[in-house]
């Protein structure tokens, strides 16, 4: 029998991968243009990549699952450079979503504080700008900039990987700018 | 006769809450609700949710010879009642997030550890009418101990390797083997309960959406249910089965992904990449016929907030039969690899009289031959129109999890072609009239059934409500599955659980 994991590699072989490829405006998204540039944009200022440490700091998990659909082989953000990380010590940028539980205030300070300069933190979602649906709560600081310094905010409910990959081309942008 | 007596018998000896609907809701005095703990010891009466408000502790029940279901509800003057976690371990981590909550102190319980409380808040017992001064610098956690020569212990957490969610996870080891492992959750808590109270509708639904974002429909849907149940609100039959198509299609974009998260954690990343590739087709679908990747706000009460054309009818027919295919290729690919299925076979075993004494749900429950689900019963429209079947496997490994969720999409699969088949015609939503009262809804989320109670006041806001989340009652299971396995194959384990962390955290 042959096993099914060839037939796997034998079809990607052929027909190549799924990510999206298309330089010119095949793309409705216009994703694969963006990609481009962040893939640019990256290797001018941080040579060939951007190392990020995602902390979930009281998100529902809708910025996770999309942080998530980010890194499937559609949207591949790893084929820039861009690869998320275990440890803080290995991370130039932190990404946080969530309106900042108390609960997890410290956990999210003390990740800020392991990552060596220079680091920029990306806000990710709309409740990580201000608290969104969840402002106002005992249990929540809401906004990461009431722990950490915030360098960019990456609007949406959750945002879409799109938007995700927008966010840190704007990012590394502010970053070629000295910022 | 007593011994015999059924659930609603047993209850009416309290006195019986008016408004609340469908099922019923009796008070009891002390003396009553000791009498019922004690008898559920002894009866088959499963504990659906447990949750308090400030002067009165809530447990919803089921009994499981008749099915009938009930809330009891003990008025704590005296800011204590009698716990139900000594009859029902899975209500202990319940009962010690009340006391953290709302200060009601339950008697008899072993665990008096705070749960949700880390000692971070500006108060303690914030939703008690009297709340306390914070306990000053946040206390240390007492884990528990494990003794014997050679152990260590592993902290992980909160913040883990992965973009997963937060919370710690504290083994004891001996050389690679687990002994024990506990979990300290409540990192995310955000204080649901609080911020429903007072809310309008809209936004209260808009909130409910938000409990677990993977679960976004599965919440929104049993919010819904539980607003129509309060307030009398008859949905049209378009907008229950477009309620269905949405939960469907969540429930395949989460198995599917996660059978490939699981191969992943085996090391085996191909079909992560395989599985990942279905579900972004499956939330584009979304996006372009009901607007947003997830479905959220989606499912509204009084029905849905959008409707399908013919058109989308013709694009799901589409996707979903290429998608069958391609999903089998995927499960041919996790089941004919034997070095993979070498790593999930007899791993983080969860016997079948644990799931039954926790009440799991969900494809853990299914798993170790706990066949329930809130579908069937107690049922909702418009699966009983509906042909599925509910697999159940008996071995409660983590291939036996793979199964079990890799056959549900399969079932999913076969309702979505009958609800595209038998979509009936008419309005998708009306207009919920203002009116109070209270109302529970039981809806099967991917992860189990999801229970929501609500009370709302006449002018269209929520008085009071409470979420109950599946993995409350799968989280215990976890702890029991790992031991004796070593600690490489707890990623693997936790993954083939996929417990909620923001919707147990609330």
């Amino acid at each position: 029998m042959i096993p099914p994991i060839a037939h796997f590699l034998f079809h990607h072989l052929v027909r190549g991968p799924a990510t999206l490829r298309d330089r010119i405006p095949a793309d409705p998204d216009g994703v694969a243009e963006l990609a481009e540039a962040v893939g640019v944009r990256a290797r001018a200022r941080l040579g060939r990549s951007l190392a990020i440490r995602m902390v979930d700091a009281g998100s529902c998990n809708g910025c996770e699952l999309e942080v998530n659909a980010a890194n499937n082989p559609i949207y591949d953000l790893e084929r820039f450079g861009i690869r998320f990380v275990a440890s803080p010590r290995h991370a130039d940028c932190l990404l946080v979503s969530g309106p900042v539980t108390a609960n997890m205030a410290e956990a999210l300070k003390r990740t800020y504080d392991a990552i060596p300069a220079p680091k920029w933190v990306v806000a990710l979602g709309d409740c990580a700008r201000d608290g969104g649906c969840f402002a106002g709560s005992y249990a929540v600081l809401g906004g990461v900039d009431k722990v950490v310094p915030v360098d960019l905010h990456i609007p949406g409910c959750p945002p879409p990987p799109k938007q995700i990959l927008a966010g840190l081309l704007a990012l590394l942008e502010r970053a070629a700018a000295g910022g | 006769m007593l011994g015999n007596a059924s659930l609603l018998d047993f209850l009416s000896i309290g006195t019986v809450v008016p408004a609340a609907r469908p099922w019923p809701r009796f008070r009891l005095d002390g003396k009553a609700w000791r009498a019922l703990v004690e008898r559920m010891d002894a009866a088959d009466w499963l504990l659906l949710a447990e949750w308090a408000e400030p002067g009165e502790v809530h447990i919803a029940l089921r009994d499981e010879g008749s099915g009938s279901i009930a809330i009891a509800s003990r008025p704590c003057p005296d800011r204590r009642f009698f716990a139900v976690g000594q009859v029902r371990p899975g209500a202990i981590r319940l009962e010690r997030a009340i006391h953290d909550l709302w200060g009601l102190v339950p008697e008899g319980l072993e665990d008096r550890r705070p749960w949700l409380d880390h000692g971070r808040w500006p108060c303690r017992h914030p939703l008690a009418a009297e709340k306390l001064p914070p306990a000053g610098s946040p206390p240390p956690y007492a884990f528990l101990a494990a003794e014997g020569e050679g152990l260590h212990q592993i902290p992980v957490g909160p913040v883990h390797a992965g973009v997963i969610e937060p919370g710690h996870f504290r083994f004891h080891a001996q050389g690679e083997t687990v002994v024990r492992l506990e979990e300290r959750l409540g990192y995310l808590h955000k204080g649901i309960h609080g911020l429903m109270a007072g809310k309008p509708l809209a936004q209260a639904a808009r909130l409910a959406g938000r409990i677990s974002g993977d679960s976004t429909v599965a919440y929104a849907l049993a919010f819904a249910r539980a607003v129509e149940a309060a307030t009398g609100c008859e949905v049209p039959a378009r907008a229950h089965w477009l309620r269905a198509l949405m939960a469907e299609l969540e429930r395949i974009a989460n198995h599917v992904v996660d059978i490939g998260a699981i191969c992943n954690d085996a090391a085996f990343a191909m079909p992560l990449a395989h599985m990942s590739e279905l579900r972004e087709k499956l939330l584009r679908a979304n996006a372009l016929l009901f607007g947003h990747r997830l479905s959220m706000d989606c499912v509204v009460p009084g029905g849905v907030a959008c409707d399908l054309d013919d058109d989308g009818i013709e694009v799901l027919r589409h996707l979903l039969s290429r998608l069958r295919k391609r999903f089998e290729k995927g499960v041919g690919l996790y089941s004919d690899t034997p070095s993979l299925l070498d790593r999930t076979t007899g791993t983080g075993v969860v016997s079948g009289s644990l799931a039954h004494r926790f009440g799991a749900g969900g494809f853990v429950g299914r798993a170790a031959s706990r066949s329930h689900d809130a579908r069937k019963v107690p049922g909702y429209p418009p699966y009983d129109d509906l042909d599925f079947a509910v697999p159940v496997m008996a071995e409660g490994d983590v291939h036996a999890r793979v199964m079990v969720r890799v056959q549900e999409v399969r079932a999913s699969l076969g309702l979505i072609d009958q609800i595209l088949a038998g979509l009936p015609g008419g309005a998708c939503r009306v207009d919920v009239p203002r009116q109070d009262g209270e109302g529970l809804a039981l809806v099967e989320g991917f992860r189990g059934e999801v229970a929501v109670w609500v009370r709302l006041d006449g002018d269209g806001r929520v008085a009071a409500a409470h979420f109950h989340d599946p993995s409350w009652f799968q989280w215990p299971l976890l702890e029991a599955a790992i031991e004796g396995n070593i600690v490489a194959d707890f990623p693997l384990c936790n993954k083939s659980f996929n417990c909620a962390y923001s919707g147990v955290d609330l």
